[in-house]
């Protein structure tokens, strides 16, 4: 077995007993980057060399025995949304081609400090939008188990480095889905953590109210451990919370006695397919058997959550990008002949199709007249979503549906049709509306080998009764296989 | 009233707040440093970064939501005005819709012939934005951002100004209690106050008239002058058959007019929704009531206590209340039980103020509460002349900041200021000035009447000048009398 192939958990005992140098596994998945990146095409930006620098530092640090945090020496990946000083962060759009940001988000500060190896920016939709990672201004990751197919998005690129083995963990933002759909579609572990669990200070904002950070893992230990390390109160971030937190790395014991599972019927309705729907099901009977209770619950309003979900995200949007402007930073059209005519170009040309149809979504649903019609509906409909969840979720412990209602697609096969690609969101972003931690797990594979994943939502700032659920569905379904490439 | 219409006024005025740091960032909040320098990634607006509510902008605002009076929404939440201008770097205003912070007030404003009452329909808080630069040497416009961020009230009056005139003292009441409970630093010039104004006219007893909204008002007075322009204007138009517009209209001061900017059909939708990445503003009962607590007596109440209890005219008292610290050297004289406040006000609006208007600051004229009454006591009371009283003045003034500055009755003394107001002395001098000027005795008996005048000041020559000029008038009066 390759360095590059360890979870993170492994390799982070290896180095503290010295085992191993971070020089050395950083290497490792630098030349294993180096041999499927053209197949993947996961990174937009590649950060080898500091890369090298910072493990060799970490390595010294150790050397001299200074006390190290769990993830000092590992490689991790960032999503090109979150925002890095002095390295370009483009949120895979012309908008930002040549944007370095003057500024680390709060999230990559904490990497620094636990003196985690940064190995790149990753791939994703533009201004993470969309679910395929077609909407990369750049180009398109391809999916590490099959690469015809999508690796889902919009941390696609995120969900394909982990898979392949281009970085051990990696950060993703999902505002609908874009952590756990493509986890779901790489067959790796993927954490949407609970609105306010992370600071967003940094992570270049698609729907405010929405957006979360989380990590991506091999397995749900590996996940753990990065969640201890980015989330937790930050000052710079009004919307983060100040809570208790439990570590939930150390608080992890895999079983499944006792813990209440719910089945909301609506999750397993028209439009999954059955073959996930099926996989799903047969994983809950596996945590039944290990001493699970399972009770059927009801979530009546899912029905209205996509559409709520596209009018508040795009509602969000549409003022969260309005500041690409061309005055301050990033594309500017050429010799404007007014201020209008900069603005209109400078956005025309900036922006791709997807974040376009967006922003003139979002713009009207906030304009004069039409407000109440849309937004205020969709707000009231955000509040009985939430009230719903907090309703089921105190008879049970956490919910399990679907992640995904279909496995991996072809590239190209859903990108010209917006609602076919809306439609993969549709067991994902009720969370985001309620707020709620989900974890997506591996729950098996389809006949042509693409993986399928399994949703578990949990309570409030409870990530740590969440990932024990998906740890004990991981020990019972046997851990992370490795894509053929 | 012109021509029997009756105009009709609302102001909307922006107020700049001098707390330390800006409103979402800690960048500091101050004018006129180089350009581009008071910024950071926050009030830059760069992608990623996130707004932090500066909590003593609510106190600010709230303070000035219980000077006018308002009822305080202490749940209230913040909201996002979207627009494009290049000295807006996030492309939306983070301000307040629906509710603002302090709401349905009043200020009553003093007028020649009493006071009024004016609405406030509601104060909220803002940031500012930056601003364009525009120069011969370059083309195109540079942004300077350093005013991104600056916190802002905004305070909307109701419609009930009836004149330009009402306009102004509306405006200079506004800045007066800003000054006084220290929130701002009201410096027109430097646009740390600024206002729009909505002017409509109508005859009394019909409806009001459409309005029109004035904006780049810089100055009070260019306010009175858009006001009065755009009143004539709407009447002209009226009068001539036409009919008033409702749009915004852009006052130009240095050519007296006002033009068209944008029509109703074309009003800017702003797309206002909550801001979400700030959270619910939530003030506590007690706070609101610490703040109103902490306010300090209004220069409009002072106004009307001095007109009241110390019988001056609004113009003294408007003199006196203008500036902060000339109210604090009168109140002072007043809370020691000053039995001479007519003339405190006297010496304030005169021979301070004149020192003042140099520049200096009554702190350091070595004019204390203390020293003032005793000056004005001892002139009512006679027992030094309004002359000396200048020369005892003139000494504190220029002895201040100097190690032991000598008190009143020091100078007094060392200068022989104290006058004579000792009956028998008096009589004396009376009796010897008069021996002395028989041709004017003579004079006054044959009706010259004016003849006194010079008795008197001869007696008071004669006397060194310390002699009491009243008592004097009286015993001359008296003894020619007795003749």
């Amino acid at each position: 077995m390759k360095l590059f192939e360890y979870k993170a958990f492994e390799l982070s005992d290896m180095l503290r007993d010295g085992k191993i140098s971070s020089a050395e596994l950083t290497k490792s998945v630098l030349d294993r980057i180096d041999e499927v990146e053209p197949k993947i095409d996961a990174y937009l930006t590649l950060c080898g060399e500091s890369a090298m620098e910072s493990a060799k530092q970490v390595d010294k640090k150790r050397m001299r025995g200074e006390e190290l945090s769990r993830l000092a020496g590992i490689p991790i990946g960032v999503k090109d949304n979150i925002s890095t000083k002095g390295i370009r962060t483009t949120c895979a759009s012309r908008m930002l081609e040549g944007y370095i940001p003057v500024f680390n988000a709060t999230v990559v500060d904490k990497l620094i400090k636990s003196d985690a190896v940064i190995t790149g920016k990753l791939n994703m939709d533009e201004f993470a939008m969309g679910s395929s990672t077609e909407t990369s201004y750049f180009k398109p990751t391809r999916n590490p188990f099959d690469t015809d197919c999508v690796p889902g998005g919009s941390s696609g690129g995120s969900a394909a480095a982990v898979a392949s083995g281009e970085a051990v963990l990696a950060l993703g933002s999902d505002t609908g889905g874009s952590i756990r759909q493509p986890a779901s579609m790489c067959g790796v572990v993927g954490l949407k953590p609970t609105y306010g669990a992370v600071s967003r200070y940094g992570l270049v904002a698609f729907a405010s109210s929405l957006d979360q950070i989380g990590p991506f893992g091999r397995c749900v230990k590996d996940v753990a451990l990065l969640y201890d390390c980015i989330s937790g109160y930050d000052r710079m971030d009004a919307t983060s919370k100040n809570t208790q937190r439990v570590p939930c790395f150390d608080s992890l014991t895999g079983s499944a006695r006792g813990l209440k599972i719910g089945i909301p019927e609506e999750y397993f309705a028209e439009g999954v397919e059955d073959s996930v729907k099926n996989a799903v099901m047969d994983s809950v009977a596996r945590l039944r058997s290990e001493g699970a209770e399972v009770r059927k619950i009801s979530l009546p309003s899912t029905k209205y959550a996509l559409s709520a979900y596209y009018i508040i995200a795009c509602a969000e949007a549409s003022s969260n990008l309005a500041r690409f402007d061309g005055v301050k930073y990033g594309y500017r059209c050429e010799s404007p002949k007014s201020l209008i005519d900069m603005y209109e170009r400078t956005r025309s040309e900036g922006f791709g199709r997807e974040v376009k149809r967006r922003i003139i979504l979002g713009t009207f649903v906030l304009s004069s007249g039409y407000f109440d019609a849309y937004y205020k509906k969709a707000k009231l409909l955000q509040e009985r979503i939430r009230a719903e969840f907090d309703s089921a979720l105190s008879e049970v412990d956490v919910i399990v549906t679907p992640t995904s209602p279909f496995e991996a697609f072809k590239l190209g096969d859903r990108i010209s049709d917006p609602l076919a690609m809306y439609s993969s969101d549709i067991c994902t972003v009720t969370v985001n509306i309620a707020g709620l931690p989900a974890v997506s797990v591996p729950c098996g594979y389809s006949g042509s080998g693409l993986p399928y994943g399994m949703q578990i939502i949990g309570r409030r700032f409870d990530e740590a009764t969440l990932l024990n659920a998906a740890l004990s569905h991981e020990s019972l379904m046997g851990g992370f296989a490795s894509p053929k490439l | 009233m012109i021509n029997g219409y009756e105009v009709v006024v609302g102001l909307e005025v922006h107020a700049e707040l001098s707390t330390a740091t800006k409103i979402y960032c800690g960048c500091k909040n101050s004018f006129g440093l180089e350009v581009n320098t008071q910024v950071c990634p926050i009030c830059l607006g760069m992608p990623g970064t996130l707004p932090k509510l500066n909590e003593r902008v609510v106190d600010y605002a709230i303070k000035m939501g219980h000077a006018l009076n308002c009822g305080i929404n202490r749940i209230c939440k913040q909201d996002r005005k979207n627009y494009f201008y290049p000295d807006l770097p996030k492309s939306y205003q983070i301000s307040q819709a629906d509710i603002p912070l302090c709401h349905d007030g009043y200020l009553d404003i003093i007028l020649e012939n009493g006071t009024k009452r004016i609405g406030i329909e509601r104060i909220h808080i803002e940031e500012d934005a930056g601003k364009l630069l525009h120069s011969d040497r370059f083309d195109g416009s540079l942004v300077d951002f350093n005013r991104c961020g600056v916190p802002l009230i905004e305070i909307v009056s109701r419609p009930d100004l009836r004149s330009s005139e009402e306009a102004r003292i509306y405006l200079e009441t506004i800045r007066s209690i800003l000054r006084y409970i220290d929130i701002s630093d009201c410096k027109m010039q430097e646009g740390s106050i600024r206002c729009d104004v909505n002017v409509s006219v109508h005859k009394p007893g019909e409806p009001f008239g459409t309005r029109c909204e004035m904006k780049n008002i810089n100055s009070f007075s260019a306010a009175v002058r858009g006001i009065d322009y755009e009143a004539k204007r709407q009447i002209a138009l009226i009068e001539s058959g036409g009919r008033v517009v409702q749009e915004t209209r852009r006052w130009d001061d240095a050519k007296g007019e006002s033009v068209s900017m944008r029509q109703k059909e074309d009003a800017q939708d702003y797309r206002y929704f909550p801001e979400p990445d700030l959270l619910t503003i939530v003030v506590s009962e007690d706070r609101v009531k610490e703040l109103k607590d902490s306010l300090p007596e209004l220069p409009n109440h002072k106004i009307l206590r001095y007109i009241k209890d110390c019988g001056l005219s609004r113009k003294d008292a408007e003199v006196i209340v203008d500036v902060p610290e000339k109210a604090e050297l009168f109140d002072g004289c007043l809370e020691l039980g000053c039995k001479a406040s007519r003339l405190a006000a006297n010496w304030i609006i005169g021979d301070i103020s004149r020192l003042m208007n140099e520049g200096r600051q009554i702190s350091e004229l070595g004019i204390t509460p203390e020293r003032l009454k005793k000056l004005v006591e001892y002139i009512q009371d006679g027992r030094i002349s309004n002359a000396s009283g200048k020369i005892v003045f003139d000494e504190l003034v220029s002895s201040s900041g100097s190690q032991n500055s000598p008190d009143i009755d020091a100078i007094i003394e060392e200068k022989s200021l104290l006058q004579v107001s000792d009956q028998a002395a008096l009589e004396e001098l009376a009796a010897r000035v008069l021996a002395e000027n028989e041709k004017s005795v003579f004079d006054y008996k044959n009706g010259k009447t004016n003849a006194l005048g010079y008795l008197v000041g001869q007696c008071m020559k004669a006397s060194g000048g310390k002699a009491n000029p009243g008592a004097v008038k009286e015993i001359v009066l008296k003894r020619l009398g007795e003749l």
